[in-house]
């Protein structure tokens, strides 16, 4: 195991290590890729407000993120209460989910103006489906003689959610939150670059135009921890819930 | 005087419906089961023996003739009083053996701390003690099966549905498994109703055996298993046992 991590963490270290020698000695310019110490210097300048940045942005996908959880998982549990809603409902959910859910930006921002509000419903709008979806899709396994089981006993159907369905649905709840984690970190930064004032992806538009390049490079890094933390997160919250055997991949 | 049977079908149909289309699944089942046998249901595959159970269990209505189960002596409880075993052990990934175990006196809404005690002691009778809280994928296919029959027994049931429990395991497990049901049917004194596709099992278990013909099943045959008791596995060598599975073979066309 401890193994397993060391092999990690080298590959990272590995991937760092190559960056540097190639723009050593590959004559690289600064403006097309700046060294690992050049983008660790861009930190340094005080004009881009690093912090809020990170404050920002960080708001507007864990916003995006909240809202997408609680309103797919609701969305989910509503439709398995009902066979009609559900027959009614899910087939438009997986068109409306054939959206490119960034060509929705210019709209979004039409609707919303520009801030950090249209930029979490950009991350909620493309995190939402993928939860809405593997959740759905976990309630509705359940094997035939099992609901048998309960049924022979009489049990309600608030028991067979409790105790059966919604434990049965975590692992795939987990999975779908996990995904919507990446997606709700691009929806947030896709919605800066379309339209903003404040945030690391308004901050990479800034930068772009005066060529600053370790301070993208900086941006992107930072918008990438950004998502680890989330991620890492779901993960955390997974251990705690659901026993090793029964998580999805 | 003999006593009350505890089961009685007489002329039991059941019809599937279907987008309005009618399927028969059992034409005419008819037969007893006293309290405390172990009668083995076998038929062609498809041929109702599933269903039938269903019907037992009081997951189905059936659709003619009388079904009753219980007596006056012996009253039955159709939401209390059934354990299901099938193929699958079907235990809850996300449960430790134990909760498994307890998963029908949860939903019964029994008292849990007796309940608990309860699963131990069955968790011991089917040989799983020391491994109440391990995680269902720690256990082997047939020590699964084993922690869903205790699951079957928590709630005390008068009457347990077998649906070829056994089906999915190994020859070695499965005859090894076969001793320890006549063991816990012997000590828990349930009825049970058995059903397999395997011959020999049912003549080594059964009290009785009833025979359906392909479906819709009707009753090809309904026999008293007379080998002595506890039953060893060296009877399946003996000129008895060849004799009864001899006729099973013939009503099923095998032969
Ligand atoms: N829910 C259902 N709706 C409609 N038809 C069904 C249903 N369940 C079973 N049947 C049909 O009823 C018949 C009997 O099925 P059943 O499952 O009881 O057979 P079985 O004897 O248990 O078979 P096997 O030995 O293969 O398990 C089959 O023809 C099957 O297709
Ligand atoms: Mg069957």
């Amino acid at each position: 195991m401890l193994a397993r991590y060391t092999l990690g963490a080298l590959a990272h270290v590995a991937l760092i290590l190559a960056w540097y020698l190639f723009v050593r000695f590959g004559d690289v310019p600064k403006y097309v890729m700046p060294s690992p110490g050049a983008t660790l210097e861009a930190l340094l300048e005080p004009n881009y407000d690093w912090w809020s940045g990170i404050a920002v942005t960080g708001t507007e996908i864990f916003a995006g993120y909240f809202l997408a959880l609680v309103v797919g998982v609701a969305l989910a549990l509503f439709f398995t209460w009902s066979k009609i809603l559900e027959a009614f409902f899910m087939p438009l959910l997986v068109s409306l989910n054939m959206i490119p859910k960034v060509a929705l930006g210019p709209l979004i921002i039409v609707w919303f103006k520009y801030g950090m509000l249209p930029n979490s419903l950009m991350a909620f709008s493309i995190a939402v489906f993928p939860i809405l979806l593997t959740t759905a899709r976990g309630l509705s396994e359940i094997e035939p003689e099992l609901l048998d089981l309960v049924r022979s006993l009489k049990g309600s159907r608030w028991q067979l959610f409790t105790k059966i369905q919604l434990p049965g649905a975590l692992p795939y709840i987990f999975s779908g939150m996990k995904v919507g984690a990446i997606l709700a970190v691009a929806g947030a930064v896709v919605g800066e670059f379309l339209a903003s004032d404040k945030g690391l992806g308004y901050l990479m538009l800034q930068v772009q135009v005066t060529l600053d390049t370790p301070a993208m490079f900086m941006a992107v890094i930072l918008i990438t921890l950004l998502g680890v933390a989330l991620y890492g997160m779901v993960l955390g919250l997974e251990r705690l819930v659901v026993p090793k055997d029964a998580r999805v991949a | 005087m003999s006593p009350e049977p505890f089961i009685r079908l007489c002329g039991v149909r059941k019809v599937y419906r279907t987008a309005g289309e009618e399927h028969l699944a059992i034409s005419d089942a008819t037969f007893d089961v006293m309290p405390g046998e172990l009668v083995s249901l076998v038929g062609p595959s498809g041929c109702g023996k599933s269903t039938l159970l269903k019907v037992l269990a009081g997951l189905h209505p059936h659709d003619g003739g009388d079904l009753r189960i219980g007596s006056a002596a012996n009253p039955f409880d159709p939401s209390r009083d059934v354990g299901m075993v099938f193929q699958a052990p079907l235990l809850l990934k996300w449960r430790r053996v134990l909760e498994n175990v307890l998963l029908p006196a949860e939903i019964l809404g029994l008292p849990l701390a007796a309940a608990r005690e309860r699963a131990r002691e069955l968790l011991a009778l089917v040989g799983l003690s020391g491994h109440e809280d391990k995680y269902p994928y720690e256990l082997s296919g047939g020590m699964q099966q084993r922690a869903a029959i205790a699951r079957a027994l928590v709630h005390d049931p008068k009457l347990v549905l077998m649906d070829e429990p056994f089906g999915a395991l190994d020859a070695l497990t499965r005859e090894k498994m076969n001793l320890e049901l006549l063991r816990i049917w012997k000590e828990a004194g349930k009825t049970i109703v058995f059903v397999t596709h395997g011959i020999s099992e049912a003549v080594f278990l059964g009290t009785r055996v009833v025979v359906l013909t392909a479906g819709p099943a009707r009753m090809a045959d309904n026999f008293v298993i007379e080998l002595p008791r506890p039953r060893t596995l060296d009877m399946k060598t003996h000129e008895q046992f060849g004799v009864y599975s001899r006729r099973i073979y013939r009503l099923l066309g095998m032969e």
